[in-house]
């Protein structure tokens, strides 16, 4: 993308960083302050990332002997007789012990087969079968909630499935500029001035560009994304709804440096959010999913590949649990799904709708028909 | 019809030099007799048999126990460049790796197809920046969309850009019809929609399978049901799932020689693999189909092209390309008839098209990226080169990169599929950036009368390019207007 450079050699910053003074609104159809405040995040983790590794199931027996050469070197925080939390996740271990945080192990979306293309269609789409819904439960997510909340952006250069539909959403991505001169956004206003359509999204655009800022500059990525996603939900005019991508979870070989790398910007991205929203933190959730867990065995290259069973989270300030939800299973060899994977025993978007339902007090019968109108039964995982 | 419209609604511009033309509908119709269906900015690709070739020896190649060490080894060493970076590992050990890294990459066949889809998405960009019959590969990239593939799967990420290229070109000035099979046919959309894993439940293979090992494999509907959802009757016609059934069971046996196929013809060449198709006579749409092999599918093909329904769905969205996002019904009616009158022949659609009022009025469409991207570089005279790719970056950062649509729907073709904020920020980010590495400059009210001939400019548009502290910021304000954001 461009540099700040390059836009002052082109003239087109003049005198230096602008600070913007806008009284454009990021979403045009609201400008009061929202009655409910709730904002809500949806993390996808993209590569089916390795759940037995996050959420480590320590106490199983069977664990050591799968898992022992890639478990992580310092010793993971216990979350009760049976979890582990990765040490990586201090972040996300802090809001455990906040009671902010319930794990979902042993959960799986209606995909069973294991290929990533599929299996993020249908975690997106919340179909019965990839490519059988069009639209995502993102977007349909937001005709349950009343329409000043409807203010959607997805921190990604084009619209993921899960929030394409009928509804509109923003995009949003940390490779722009973080600046614009007041010079040249006063000059583009000037080509919109007759032209309301192109009006209003300018002044959007400005006012998104205002907000991010220089949102957490010169930190990890992990954390100028989760910087950059609180400027953008804190501000009174800002996002309601998001969706973070994040990918790299696909550890085939030597997951262990790997894994521990992923997580760390996890981590730093749900940190960065939840500091940056300070106290709106207690009117958010956060909920993060994958589109199928990994095998329960490493492999020959120190790695994992594609399974079924995994894992999910709910964060959120308001939550006031701390638990892992698991109808654990096992991971002896009959227990495990065609002896390789960990056979899933309740649901994604049974975790999706339970959240969604308790986070908007929506009837949970109501948020299934909205998301998932394919799937007549889901297995909730009890909250 | 007036120049402006026929210069940008129709095609993708005009250049720097271009003369206006002076009948803007004869211009439109006379590009019909010089379109060429393989420009020479294809003439460095490679052809689909040296693809298919590539993948299938590498195919066979990891089924030996030789490759299957080899693939063990280029995973670590792959991992052992990324570990390399962030300080992890010891040098010469990467550096080992790297090297037989390298040595193995040689022979990867998909390395090679991700490779020539990049060649083929240049080859795009440029015969699209270069051609002067911008209305012909306006319409190429219209069936290219309607028909999408998704290059997602590494199986056909080599076969995506040929599907236009073999199937799309040839026909854009041709017989629907023809297209439809020659696009159903060819690899990239059989692998993309599972072709080939659909197998007939009383199929002499699934006979021999489930003898043998007790699982039946299945039939798969997704070409059958995107056929007609998607490419001919439209979504919300009167087709059933009992139909979609039938059809699905019509196509199997359809696929790929030498890809999950031995069948006769060269690697990558469609192929009827008998065994697995669903042996009988079958009903669609209360017709009976009683034709035996890949023919039973060819059949209801031809006759769902020819239906009233598939019509009125390519006439939608043909008038809403035009004209913009709830196009007039009277323009539908006329291109469904013109559709259905001529048997499906395209150039007379486009010909009742081009005499239609509707296309000239209105504000015009939002551009899509590409739109966007293919109009300012020829506007400002920018040809990529053969190996430049920071244009197909630059269609991934706005959203839309080529022949990747995510889906079989394709790209949005509604305003609000591209008109948002970053849509803006990204369109004045690009035009500053090529902007200033313009060789020679551009006076902006000079373009600004070759793009609009007949059209001058708003006085908020020329007060703003006036104003402009250097060239080249006016020409990045100019390509950021209303006037040129919309087509």
């Amino acid at each position: 993308m461009v540099d700040r450079r390059t836009l002052i050699k082109g003239g087109l910053v003049a005198g230096g960083i602008g600070v913007i003074v806008s009284t454009g609104s990021l979403f045009p159809i609201s400008f009061a302050r929202a009655n409910t405040d709730k904002r809500f995040v949806f993390i996808i983790l993209r590569g089916a990332a390795d759940g037995l590794s996050i959420v480590m199931p320590s106490g199983d027996p069977a664990y050591m002997g799968l898992r022992g050469a890639v478990a992580p070197e310092e010793s993971p925080e216990k979350l009760d007789s049976t979890f582990s939390l990765h040490p990586a996740l201090t972040e996300v271990g802090k809001l455990y012990s906040q009671r902010n945080a319930i794990f979902a192990q042993a959960i799986a979306s209606v995909y069973r087969d294991r290929s990533h293309f599929d299996g993020q269609n249908v975690l997106e789409s919340g179909g019965a079968k990839p490519f059988a819904v069009k639209t995502g439960w993102m977007n349909r997510m937001l005709s349950l909630v009343s329409a000043e909340d409807r203010r959607a952006i997805a921190l990604a250069s084009a619209i993921p499935l899960a929030m394409r539909g009928q509804n509109e959403v923003y995009t949003y991505s940390l490779g722009e500029t973080q600046s614009l001169s007041d010079d040249v956004a006063a000059r583009v206003a000037g080509l919109y001035r007759q032209d309301p359509e192109l009006g209003t999204l300018w002044e959007a655009a400005v006012r998104t560009l205002d907000l991010a800022g220089d949102a957490g500059k010169g930190a990890r990525r992990g954390a100028r994304l989760g910087a950059l996603a609180a400027r953008l939900l804190a501000a009174d005019d800002g996002a309601r709804i998001m969706m973070i991508e994040s990918s790299g979870w696909d550890t085939h070989v030597r997951q262990k440096v790997r894994l521990d790398s992923q997580l760390r910007e996890l981590d730093a991205t749900v940190g960065a959010l939840v500091g940056g929203l300070g106290q709106d933190w207690a009117n958010t959730m956060i909920v993060v999913a994958t589109e199928f867990g990994r095998t329960a065995a490493i492999n020959g290259t120190g790695g994992t590949d594609h399974g079924t069973g995994g894992m999910g989270m709910v964060l959120g300030g308001g939550l006031g649990a701390a638990k892992v939800v698991a109808d654990w299973p096992g991971l002896s060899p009959a227990q495990l799904l065609q002896n390789r994977d960990l056979r899933p025993t309740a649901s994604t978007e049974g975790m999706i709708v339970s959240a969604v339902s308790r986070h908007f007090a929506i009837d949970p019968g109501k948020v299934r028909r909205a998301l998932y109108s394919e799937l007549s039964s889901i297995k909730f995982p009890t909250f | 019809m007036r120049a402006t419209t026929a210069l940008n609604r129709f095609g993708y511009g005009a250049r720097p030099g271009d003369k206006a033309p002076s009948d803007g509908a004869g211009w439109l119709e006379a590009q019909f007799n010089r379109f060429q269906v393989r420009p020479a900015a294809f003439s460095r690709l490679a052809s689909r048999d040296q693809i298919a070739d590539a993948i299938v020896a590498y195919r066979d190649f990891t089924r030996t126990p030789e490759g299957k060490a080899a693939l063990g080894e280029r995973r670590e060493a792959a991992q052992a460049a990324k570990h390399a970076a962030l300080g992890s590992a010891s040098h010469t050990a990467t550096n080992n790796l790297m090297q037989k890294n390298a040595a193995l990459a040689k022979l990867d066949g998909y390395d090679f197809a991700t490779q020539q889809n990049a060649m083929q998405i240049i080859a795009r960009i440029q015969s699209a920046v270069e051609t002067d019959t911008p209305f012909v590969e306006r319409m190429v990239h219209f069936w290219a969309n309607h028909f999408a593939v998704s290059a997602d799967k590494r199986l056909m990420i080599g076969f995506a850009g040929l599907m236009e290229f073999e199937a799309i070109r040839p026909h854009v000035l041709g017989r629907f019809e023809d297209m439809l099979i020659a696009v159903e046919q060819h690899p990239a959309m059989l692998l993309y929609l599972d072709q080939p894993q659909s197998i007939g439940r009383d199929s002499a293979l699934a006979k021999r399978v489930s003898k043998r090992a007790g699982k039946l494999p299945g039939l798969n509907e997704n070409l059958a049901r995107e056929i007609l959802e998607l490419h001919t009757l439209g979504a919300r016609s009167d087709y059933t799932q009992a139909d979609i059934i039938a059809f699905a069971q019509a196509l199997t046996g359809w696929g790929v020689s030498g890809i999950f196929q031995k069948t006769a013809g060269a690697n990558g060449r469609f192929g009827f693999a008998a065994a697995r198709h669903e042996p009988g006579a079958r009903t669609f749409m209360g017709k009976t189909y009683g034709q035996s092999g890949e023919d039973q599918a060819l059949a209801i093909l031809r006759d769902v092209a020819a239906s009233r329904a598939t019509a009125i769905h390519l006439a939608t969205k043909l008038a809403r390309h035009f004209t913009g996002d709830e196009p007039e019904p009277a323009l539908v009616t006329r291109l469904a008839e013109s559709f259905h009158q001529s048997g499906g022949h395209l150039p007379t659609v486009y010909r009742t098209l081009i005499e239609a009022p509707e296309p000239g009025e209105g504000i015009g469409k939002f551009k899509s990226p590409w739109d966007w991207t293919i109009s300012t570089l020829r506007a400002i005279g920018k040809v990529p080169d053969q190996t430049d790719r920071s244009f197909e970056r630059t269609l991934w950062l706005n959203g839309q990169p080529v022949w990747r649509p995510g889906s079989p729907n394709g790209f949005g073709d509604l305003d609000a599929d591209w008109a948002s904020p970053s849509a803006l920020i990204q369109r004045l980010e690009t035009a500053s950036r090529w902007s200033v590495g313009l060789k020679s400059a551009i006076d902006a009210r000079a373009l600004a009368h070759t793009l609009f001939p007949d059209q001058p400019l708003s006085d908020d548009t020329s007060e703003v390019i006036s104003g402009a502290d250097s060239a080249g910021q006016a020409v990045s304000l100019l390509l950021v207007s209303p006037e040129f954001l919309r087509r």
